[in-house]
């Protein structure tokens, strides 16, 4: 069969065609999150125009930049507090957060659990590549223990953040994890928190074969999601002392936490303007 | 409901609060610290009777971003922090620079560095305001030296900021912030409350394109514009575009919408300078126990006249080249160890003599430090 380049892709509406091809390496998984996140705000039926999405800085840092839609790329583990203003100011948007495992719970770790325990009305897909790809492949906290990196060349010696655990500890009403490979159960999962509110969490693992994949012998994209496929094991509602990431266990995956009734910060700010306003002030 | 006219006794923080709201904020994002807690405390009340938000961050580099993101949301939005929490602002600071996002950021100097004298005045603030960000960029800093000119000058930055697409920064200091005085707050009409631009028109739109005054429009979210904004260097559609060029187009406008709107946005006190021969430079709470230290030498026959800076920066160069072939001697005190000293020799060069007056921090200058200095340089 001769070779046929695709020209026109069904939802090329939402992305800024102008700027591909993506910076993205061969193999990486980002591409399908994003492909993922776009059926998941189908399927939700979010109008692009009501939604503003915030990347911080990183291989998905980027996917903001892509997507024809209002769109913010700040700096390096800061979209959480920059997406917290956002929608203060504009409650009526959908307001997503679309980062790496670096700089979300990394560099912006205190970030991430403060706006949990807020429940700022955030919708926060982490993709989780388990290193510092942008940057050559260096350790993170999200590197599971014993891993290789360009930093830990004799092993990880830290231990990794379990991600679901941290979320759900902090407060957030919606925890799911997915991987790469799980485009469908991930998609539906997104549809699925578009329609809840407050602080949402979902982890992606995916997939980086050039910076962590080749020194974990798993040197293609491929390999990669031959583990994924291998490894892990889908489990709703699991013990979230058991969804840690370790190379040689099974890696749990599924929708952790769904809290549907939790007030958001936003409703109860602008609750209390109703509230203030409403009392006669004494001053 | 925001202020009515009429006269208030407020001190510096509660001054700074009030004009924010009379301006229009309706955001203010904050980390306790001395000694501006006061701003934020009066903000968690006020906002919400106004319509707005307070939000008390995680620390600093939360409370600047989340004003970042509010300003893009439409709301003006400000903050307030002292040393410490200034220092963990700088890297938004370049962000917003960059993104050409208005903000306020008030920061209430107290000596330093490091943890310093949380309670005690300091004016070391004054270069990291303008240098503090990493590359070349230029911001707008204000210094008021009394309660009525924190009110006023809050308003101005505000202005200042939606005008020009800026953060600027409010340099007070502790000693300002805690003085009581009466401030005249004016009537609606008196009240010049500037807002951004929009963009006349969706089709075509460039988000980075800048109209003549080098500021370019900004879109409201929400309303079809599909703009990206990044702080990496970006072409006219707001795309990353990693080229010299652009970079060199970009920067200059960035560095250039400020520099050439110098004249609009500097303003200076100067007090019995009409015939001065020698001249204390003074900015903030050290412009008060200046102008005792000018009248005293007026009374011994000194030609003492003082220049009160209320723009730092831009930096008033062209008014001190102008000054500087009348004056023979300028003494600069400020409450450091020399900043605006190189500035002010960096604009006179070698047309007059520039001492530095310092203090270290912790306690202004007296009158009779400054006196001393003036009858000695005066023979």
């Amino acid at each position: 069969m001769p070779m046929q380049f695709v020209k026109y892709h069904v939802r090329d509406k939402y992305l800024k065609t102008d700027r591909l091809p993506h910076i993205w390496c061969p193999g990486c998984g980002i591409g399908s999150i994003l492909n993922a996140f776009l059926l998941g705000l189908e399927k939700a039926n979010i109008d692009p125009d009501k939604l503003l999405v915030v990347s911080g800085i990183g291989c998905t840092g980027r996917v903001a930049g892509y997507l024809n839609m209002d769109t913010f790329h700040t700096t390096h583990g800061r979209a959480i507090p920059f997406a917290i203003g956002l929608k203060i100011a504009r409650p009526d948007m959908h307001v997503v957060v679309f980062s790496g495992d670096g700089d979300l719970v990394t560099i912006g770790g205190n970030h991430f659990i403060h706006a949990a325990r807020r429940n700022n009305d955030l919708l926060v897909i982490l993709v989780n590549n388990l290193n510092y790809g942008m940057t050559g492949g260096q350790v993170g906290a999200t590197t599971p223990h014993n891993a290789i990196t360009t930093t830990t060349p004799y092993g990880n010696i830290e231990d990794d953040f379990n991600i679901p655990f941290l979320a759900a500890a902090a407060g957030a009403v919606y925890v799911a994890r997915w991987t790469s490979l799980h485009v469908r159960r991930l998609a539906w999962s997104i549809a699925e928190a578009f329609h809840r509110k407050g602080f949402r969490l979902i982890e992606v693992i995916s997939q980086c074969p050039t910076t962590f994949g080749r020194r974990n012998k798993m040197p293609n994209g491929l390999d990669m999601l031959k583990w994924f496929r291998d490894n892990t094991i889908v489990k709703h509602n699991a013990d979230l002392r058991e969804t840690r990431i370790e190379l040689n266990r099974k890696i749990v995956i599924g929708k952790f936490i769904d809290i549907k009734d939790k007030p958001t910060f936003e409703e109860q700010a602008y609750g209390l303007v109703e509230k203030v306003r409403g009392v006669k002030r004494g001053e | 409901m925001s202020l009515e006219p009429g006269t208030y006794f407020f001190s510096g923080n509660e001054a700074v609060a009030e004009a924010a709201l009379l301006a229009g904020c309706r955001f203010f994002a904050g980390y306790p610290i001395t000694p501006t807690s006061e701003l934020a405390e009066r903000m968690a009340r006020r906002l919400p009777q106004v319509g707005g938000v307070f939000i008390q961050m995680e620390d600093e580099i939360g409370s600047i971003m989340a004003i970042i993101g509010a300003s893009w949301g439409g709301l003006k939005a400000m903050t307030a922090t002292s040393g410490p929490g200034f220092s963990l602002m700088q890297e938004s600071i370049g962000f917003a620079a960059m993104t050409e996002t208005p903000i306020v950021v008030c920061n209430v100097q107290r000596a330093g560095p490091s943890t310093g004298m949380p309670t005690y005045v300091g004016q070391g603030d004054v270069m990291q305001a303008k240098w503090g960000s990493h590359g070349p960029y230029e911001i707008i800093a204000l210094s008021p030296s009394s309660v009525q000119e924190c009110f006023d000058m809050t308003i101005r930055a505000f202005n200042l900021s939606e005008k020009y697409r800026v953060p600027v920064i409010l340099l007070m200091d502790e000693r300002l912030s805690h003085l009581y005085e009466k401030v005249r707050v004016p009537s609606k009409n008196e009240l010049i409350i500037i807002n951004r631009k929009k963009p006349r028109e969706k089709k075509g739109f460039l988000p980075y394109k800048a109209d003549d005054d080098l500021v370019p429009p900004m879109p409201p979210v929400g309303e079809g514009y599909h703009f990206h904004v990044t702080g990496l260097t970006h072409d006219e559609r707001g795309y990353p575009h990693m080229d010299p060029e652009v970079q060199e187009s970009l920067i200059r406008r960035l560095n250039d919408k400020i520099r050439k709107h110098v004249d609009d946005i500097v303003e200076i006190d100067t007090f019995m300078m009409d015939d001065a021969d020698i001249a204390i430079v003074a900015f903030g709470s050290v412009v008060r126990p200046s102008i005792r230290a000018i009248k005293l030498s007026r009374e011994r026959n000194i030609r003492a006249g003082l220049i009160a800076l209320k723009t730092i920066w831009p930096f008033p160069d062209k008014f001190f080249e102008d000054i500087s072939s009348r004056i023979n001697t300028f003494i600069v005190a400020e409450i450091n160890y020399g900043q605006v000293v190189r500035e002010v020799k960096r604009a006179i060069g070698d047309k007059a003599k520039v001492l530095l007056l310092p203090k270290m921090g912790g306690a202004l200058h007296t009158p009779e430090e400054l006196l001393d200095i003036l009858m000695r340089e005066a023979k």
